[in-house]
Formats: C-alpha cells, structure tokens, sequence
C-alpha cells in the first residue's frame, strides 16, 4: 500500500500592489499550495520513518509544478521560497521533518538547480554555483489542530541574506489537519516586500553565488 | 480576458481548495471550490455617510473581477460553475452598512454573468472586524437555491486585512457539491433553473 494519500490540495496566490505607501508598477506575487495528506506514522512511535520521505519525493515535485502552474509567471520571475509542515495532533514534529529534504530539493529543482541530488540528500554540498536556487529553502513546521496557522518563512532563492526578500506568508487550510494528517506547504514569490526599504544585501548585489551572498 | 484591477485595491488573494478524498474514499471527480478576496480602501471609513454610492460602484466592478478569478483559477468555463457565494469584512473605522453597498445593490449581475446564468439568490455573509477575521461565505447552487448537495460554506481570511480603513470582500466560486452529499433533497440533475429555486 502507497504510504501516500492525499485528500485535499489547497492553493493561495495574492497579488500585494500596496501596504499604504506608493502603487507598485508590478505587484508582488506571492503563492502557497498545501496538500493534505494521510499521516502514516499518526498514534504510535515508529522509529524508521525514511519511507515516507522517499514517498514524498513525487509529490514535492508535483506541487513545485502546480504552484508555478497556478502563479502562472515564467519560472525566472521566481525570487523567494519557503516550505513548512503542519502535524495533526496525532503525531510528532518529527513526522514534519520528513518534508525538508523532498519539499525544497522539488523547488530548486524546478527553479534551475544543477546541483547532485543524492549530495543534498545527505547535506553535502555540492559546491561552485550550480544554476538558480542556490539557497537553503527556509521552512517552519509544528503541531497543530484543524485550522492551524502556520507563517512559512520566505527568502531569495539564490542567497539567504538578500534583506529585501525576508518575508513570511501566513498559510491556513480551515478544517485540516485532522489528528491523523499532516499538511505539506511549498511557497514562492516573485520579488522583495512590497515596501522594502531597510538596507543590506540586494539581490542585485549577490556575488559570492553559496547560497548566502 | 482578464479585467484590470482598480486602483483601490491593495492586495488581491484567489485560493482553490480541492477535495480528492475523505473518509477514505475517492471524491470523484474531485471537488473544487474557487475564492478570490479583494482588499480595499474603504471611501466612508471614519464618518456617516448618507449616500453609498461609491461603494455600490466597487461592488459592481468586483463582482466582475472576483468572478472572473474564480473561474479562471478553476480552469472551468463559465457555464461549468455550479454555486457561489459572497462577504464582506468591514474594518473598525466603518460600518456594517458598507458591506451592504458592496454586496447587495450591483455585485451580482457581473458576478451572474462570469459564471453564465445564475438564477439564484447569491448567498451572503458580513462582518465587521480587524486584522485577520474570517467569514464564512455560503454556497448554493447557482440556478436552483434548494438543491441540498451544493449547500456549503468556504471560509474567507486575510491574515492582514482588513486594516481599519479597509474592507474585505471575498466572492466564492465552485465547480461542484460537498465531496460525499447524501442527505437527499433536490438534486442538480432535476432541477428546472428558472425561478432560481428548484
């Protein structure tokens, strides 16, 4: 039997043209998807839980697509990314550590990352700039009952200390997780806050191309 | 064709929540329930305002572009919706009769023409609140008000609005009932879809 099961795919996208200050000319894109999804491991203690994450590798790269699909921009406007995981109170946090390694290697995939998949499953960098999505894809993650808020952290694909794309996006599927579910969330944006104004790395200043600077 | 978004709109959401399964079953084909909300000033925030005009107006135009959104974020034609909805989350500086502009005199017959018909009254809500209140935005079919699957509710947030000076109006759009209606009644296939009732 699949270990995977999903019930429900929820998928946001806003368009942010002001906070009270000037239109901008284009406006931010942001979008999440969320799939809620069957968790295997609910109500017990299950030492070995790696099948899940290799079952969850198709789907992390199904709803990078979607989530592109549905912000309908070509994949060079994409600047910022985030990921996280909501618990059903029938499991553990650990159960949302599963989505780290299938949920951000699916975005920088699809955003230009040539890097070696099997390296970044084991945390090895692969070293020299390997395309776009140089960045560690940020993420958050908790346990939570049905309706459950979850801020999913987003940053610059290609170098995490871009100021400018520090933002969160506040994602929230009502009704789910039931106690036996868990929610996997992929998010992307298409530039900075739409005020941005408070200094530091720029994106167009990136140099070093680690993924930080 | 996409229609333009007017100048008082500060942000504008559109969410798809599909159903694939529940209980264990398939929910074939699935379910899909369409949201677009829009965040606007409000132009009588602060002050009594004996005219509503300009809001009348901005639910016209949103009615257009918030229906608009939700068919296309379901990828459907329009003659493929099924029910719909509306609300409004009026921030604390205005007043509940805002909402009421909004919704009420003009919003619908745009909203009725994005989705091709629509015989039925469109179901609605509305609140005052602040930053991050939900509405419940009921559904019901499109043509026929009684027809018992398709009676359902789509929560409606913006985790930064309405500011007080704002105002939330959200339109829903679906492409089908609840996942798995089995509680009789009216049923899609019978209806007539004239008097917008049965």
């Amino acid at each position: 039997m699949s270990l995977i099961d999903i019930r429900r795919v929820f998928t946001q996208v806003e368009d942010i043209y002001h906070e009270g200050g000037p239109r901008a000319a284009q406006p931010l894109r942001r979008g999440a998807i969320a799939a809620v999804l069957t968790n295997p491991y609910a109500g017990r203690y299950e030492a070995d839980i790696l099948p899940m994450m290799e079952a969850l590798n198709p789907v992390g790269l199904d709803l990078a697509r979607r989530l592109l699909a549905a912000m309908d921009v070509p994949v060079e406007r994409i600047q910022g990314y985030g990921k996280g995981a909501i618990i059903g109170a029938a499991g553990e946090l650990e159960h949302g550590a599963l989505w780290h390694v299938p949920g951000g290697y699916a975005m920088r995939e699809l955003l230009g990352w040539k890097g070696d998949a099997a390296a970044y499953a084991k945390g090895i960098s692969s070293g020299g700039q390997s395309g776009n999505a140089l960045a560690i894809v940020p993420s958050t993650k908790k346990v939570g009952g049905p309706g459950a808020t979850l801020d999913v952290p987003l940053t610059h694909i290609n170098a995490a200390y871009v100021r400018s794309h520090f933002d969160a996006m506040e994602v929230r599927v009502p009704g789910a997780p039931r106690p036996d579910e868990m929610i996997v969330i992929l998010a992307m944006s298409t530039g900075a806050r739409v005020h941005a104004r408070v200094g530091g790395l720029a994106a167009d200043a990136i140099a070093k191309w680690d993924g930080q600077r | 064709m996409t229609i333009e978004v007017p100048s008082y709109v500060r942000k504008l959401v559109v969410q798809v929540d599909e159903i694939r399964r529940e209980m264990g079953r398939d929910v074939a084909p699935p379910t899909r329930r369409a949201l677009a909300m829009a965040v606007i000033t409000n132009p009588y925030a602060g002050r009594y305002e004996e005219n509503l005009d300009a809001l009348i107006s901005i639910g016209e135009a949103l009615g257009a572009l918030l229906g608009e959104r939700c068919v296309q974020a379901l990828g459907i034609t329009p003659a493929q919706a099924q029910s719909y909805g509306k609300a409004a989350i009026v921030g604390e500086a205005g007043e509940l009769e805002h909402a009421a502009a909004i919704l009420h005199p003009k919003l619908g017959a745009p909203l009725r023409k994005a989705v091709e018909k629509g015989a039925a009254l469109v179901p609605s809500a509305k609140k005052q609140g602040g930053v991050g209140t939900a509405v419940d935005v009921p559904l019901g079919h499109k043509d026929a008000a009684f027809v018992r699957s398709h009676f359902d509710a789509i929560e409606a947030r913006v985790s930064d609005a309405p500011r007080a000076n704002e105002i939330v109006v959200a339109v829903a759009v679906t492409d089908s009932g609840r996942p798995l209606p089995r509680i009789g009644g009216l049923q899609a296939h019978e209806i007539v879809g004239q008097d917008g009732l049965r």
